[in-house]
């Protein structure tokens, strides 16, 4: 179906078509014409942030709990320019994201007008595709596109940069129709390679699953076939931060989260294992250590729907490229018609060793005396929320790695945290995101006091459209995780890495007009979450906790996997020059 | 070591008998990369090279399919076998990107380069610049009582030959197009 309309309508026409049901933005000179368009219809919510950063994260939050992609329309110039990070940090963790930017007319571009950059040039490296249009008649064409890029094989962000006398303009509008694109990427693996990789099941005596967010990306189906296959095999499962939530943290087979700061029994068990099944995760540099001494005795398998993720840092022995979902009911289908075998009597010597390695218990603490330890709000945080609806992210760094490591994820698409960017002011806009996606559920936004003021204009945000998001903020007066490396790493000489001059948060939620809670001792704090639970609106829970803590278990720059930190005695003389130029 | 030929939504599976050896010898690879004829492409291949960090030792580009829209691209790079896949990897993720061949390992190809020489003096070096030139097969497309200048086809290697031998004869400038590669046979 084809109809006569301008641009600015036929983006609103194919926001719509996209099933978008909301868009995250800021308005600006070079967009008007848009705006005009949102104004004059329902179908769409416009969600006012109040920074162009805070868009693209709160877009994030919207795409990773809803499996749909996130919208994001600003301003040309420094509305594209704030965009860049968000850009940047959808790449790497490949979310699905939409951005609409202003331009200035085509007759301009190039001449140094008001609010001009060079888009598509300045984002080129941090989008999966992007495209600057120049007559309206291929406008519609090349949006229908951007959803298709943005969605198919490797999600990712993509931008789309309209000139504004092509918003004006009036052209043909074509109807979303099945892709006729040449980027049409590979879903089904190549059965003689997943055979390969069943035959390896049968025989493991050691084997591992290590798994990321390709198997979220994939959607719920590619969890629920994980499920199945560690259920079916009795395999361990460990996964990346980004993985959380796929396999259920309560499952038997949990080892829990591996990697620099990832669980002891995890990391033995990557270290030791003769199979590595690594499903939809890419041997990033926090996940593998030192890589001449990454799991050195294992057969490894990949199972990845990007090409160039294979073998770009660790060689395999068994590469599939294809979607997740696709290959684990292919391998399952596979397995069980080869009669379902497994090694169980060294299955059962693993499990042996395995449960050795847990009996350490890496996450132990002890709470004493009158100051909270970061570990126990967040115990007591999840003892609280565990059976609510709940939605939780993070912003960057210790306290990160804490609710990575003492929150429990039962489900997929549960858990928005910035991996591989690792960007601080992340998680405050992506709990906006996600609380427009589920205006029902329990948002929590676990912070640092430090990364929290990094986007904490977006207040006015969550006041404006009464999303009910609960900042808990772990507040040590520090940039913990950078203290902790200098204090590893840099003689403890804490250059700059305090935060001092720290606004007065419950004076700060309440200048917005919402409620703080200051909670500094440990006795008070269930009542203070479950005041922060029970008030129906945003929330900045201000929780004074330790101020020197370090986040263990962790693996030392340079270091392997079985060469863990466990706690503060370990830490002496462990990182030696080599180790301390990686960051 | 075999190759890696990313062709996108193709049911062939031809990298999965992608064995490199991980060597740290430094080859040098052909790529033949053809890409849509649109905007900002040859800017994503050379961002790509320059933000990952690897070598072009020449690039030549133009159109060569009016009707679909497809330029080809011809990328003379360099690297170990393992930096070689993940070049050919991470083209093969360009949106735009059709195909990419690697015609160091699909069998023979013929790599073809013009160049043009200035070469000024008088007397015996003119008339043994002609002389080279002749053995060659270089044309001399201008002429004046004191300079050539010559236009040469061939390998990289030939040029770079022909070009030891002017420079003591009085080489002023120098212009390649860089390496156009095709594969041999059908």
């Amino acid at each position: 179906m084809t109809r006569q309309m301008t641009g600015a309508k036929m983006i609103v026409q194919a926001l719509i078509d996209q099933g978008v049901d909301t868009v995250f933005g800021y308005p600006g000179g070079a967009v008007l014409p848009i705006y005009d368009e949102v104004f004059q219809q329902n179908s769409i919510k416009h969600v006012l942030v109040r920074h162009e950063q805070g868009a693209v994260h709160a877009a994030e939050g919207y795409a990773r709990s809803t499996g749909k992609p996130g919208v994001v329309l600003v301003t040309s110039g420094p509305g594209a320019t704030n965009a860049v990070t968000g850009l940047t940090d959808a790449l790497l963790d490949s979310i699905p994201i939409v951005v609409l930017t202003g331009q200035v007319p085509t007759f301009m571009i190039g001449s140094d007008a008001f609010q001009e950059a060079d888009t598509v040039g300045i984002t080129r490296p941090c989008t999966k595709h992007n495209w600057l249009v120049k007559e309206t008649d291929k406008l519609s064409g090349v949006l229908h596109e951007a959803f298709h890029v943005a969605t198919s094989g490797r999600p990712g962000p993509v931008l789309v940069d309209i000139p504004k006398d092509v918003q004006f303009a009036t052209g043909t509008y074509e109807a979303r129709k099945p892709s006729t694109s040449h980027y049409q990427p590979q879903v089904k693996g190549d059965l003689e390679a997943i055979t390969e990789l069943a035959a390896a099941i049968e025989k493991a005596k050691r084997p591992v699953f290590y798994t990321g967010g390709g198997v979220i990306n994939s959607g719920p189906g590619a969890s629920q076939l994980l499920r199945e296959l560690v259920e079916a095999t009795g395999f361990p499962i460990t996964s990346t931060l980004m993985g959380l939530g796929a396999y259920p943290a309560s499952g038997e087979k949990w080892l829990g989260m591996l990697g620099m700061h990832g669980l002891y029994e995890a990391n033995m068990a990557m270290h030791g294992c003769d199979l590595m099944i690594n499903i939809g995760a890419r041997f990033d540099d926090r996940i593998t250590g030192v890589i001449d001494a990454f799991s050195p005795k294992s057969k490894k398998a990949h199972i990845d729907i990007d090409p160039s993720s294979i073998n770009k840092v660790i060689r395999v022995d068994i590469p599939i490229m294809g979607d997740v979902g696709h290959v684990l009911e292919d391998l399952l289908k596979i397995w069980k018609s080869r009669g379902r075998k497994t090694n169980g009597e060294a299955l059962a010597k693993w499990w042996q060793q395995i449960n050795e390695w847990r009996s350490v218990d890496c996450l132990k603490f002890k709470q004493t005396g009158k100051t909270i330890k970061p570990q126990y709000a967040l115990q007591r945080l999840e003892a609280l929320t565990k059976d609510h609806d709940r939605y939780i992210c993070t912003e960057v760094g210790q306290h990160q790695m804490w609710a990575a490591q003492y929150l429990n994820f039962e489900d997929p698409n549960r858990w928005m945290t910035s991996g591989g960017l690792g960007t601080m002011g992340y998680g405050f806009p992506a709990s906006i995101g996600v609380q427009m996606a589920h205006p029902d559920a329990l948002v929590i936004n676990v912070a640092g006091e430090a990364s929290w003021l990094m986007n904490m204009q977006e207040m006015g945000t969550a006041m404006q459209y009464n999303l009910p998001v609960k900042q808990f903020i772990l507040n040590n007066e520090r940039l913990g995780m950078v203290r902790q490396w200098q204090e590893l790493l840099h003689g403890e000489r804490y250059s700059h890495s305090w935060s001092e001059s720290l606004p007065d948060f419950v004076k700060l939620a309440e200048a917005f007009g919402a409620k703080g809670i200051l909670c500094k001792d440990p006795a008070d704090l269930d009542d203070a979450i479950m005041e922060m639970l029970n008030h129906d609106g945003p929330v900045i829970f201000d929780c004074l906790v330790e101020k020197h803590e370090n986040c263990f278990p962790m693996i030392p720059s340079g270091k392997a996997h079985n060469e863990m930190l466990l706690g503060e005695a370990d830490t002496q003389g462990v990182i030696d020059a080599k180790g301390s130029v990686l960051v | 070591m075999s190759a890696l030929k990313i062709k996108k939504g193709a049911t062939s599976h031809s990298a999965y008998n992608l064995r490199p050896n991980f060597s740290d010898v430094i080859e040098r690879h052909t790529l033949a990369v053809l890409v849509e004829n649109e905007p900002g492409v040859l800017a994503r291949v050379i961002g790509l090279f320059s933000g990952r960090g690897y070598n072009i030792d020449s690039l030549t580009v133009a159109e060569v399919d009016h009707t679909g829209h497809l330029s080809r691209i011809t990328i003379v790079t360099s690297g170990t076998p393992q930096v070689i896949e993940q070049i050919k990897a991470q083209l093969g993720r360009i949106v735009p990107v059709h195909d990419v061949h690697d015609l160091t390992v699909e069998g023979k190809c013929v790599e073809r380069e013009l160049a043009m020489f200035k070469v000024t003096g008088k007397g015996e070096h003119r008339v043994e610049a002609l002389r080279l030139a002749d053995i060659f097969r270089a044309n001399v497309v201008d002429s004046t009582l004191e300079s050539f200048v010559f236009e040469i086809t061939g390998a990289p290697e030939k040029i770079d030959a022909f070009a030891d031998l002017m420079r003591p004869l009085g080489l002023t400038e120098v212009a390649r197009t860089g390496v156009a590669a095709l594969s041999r046979g059908d």
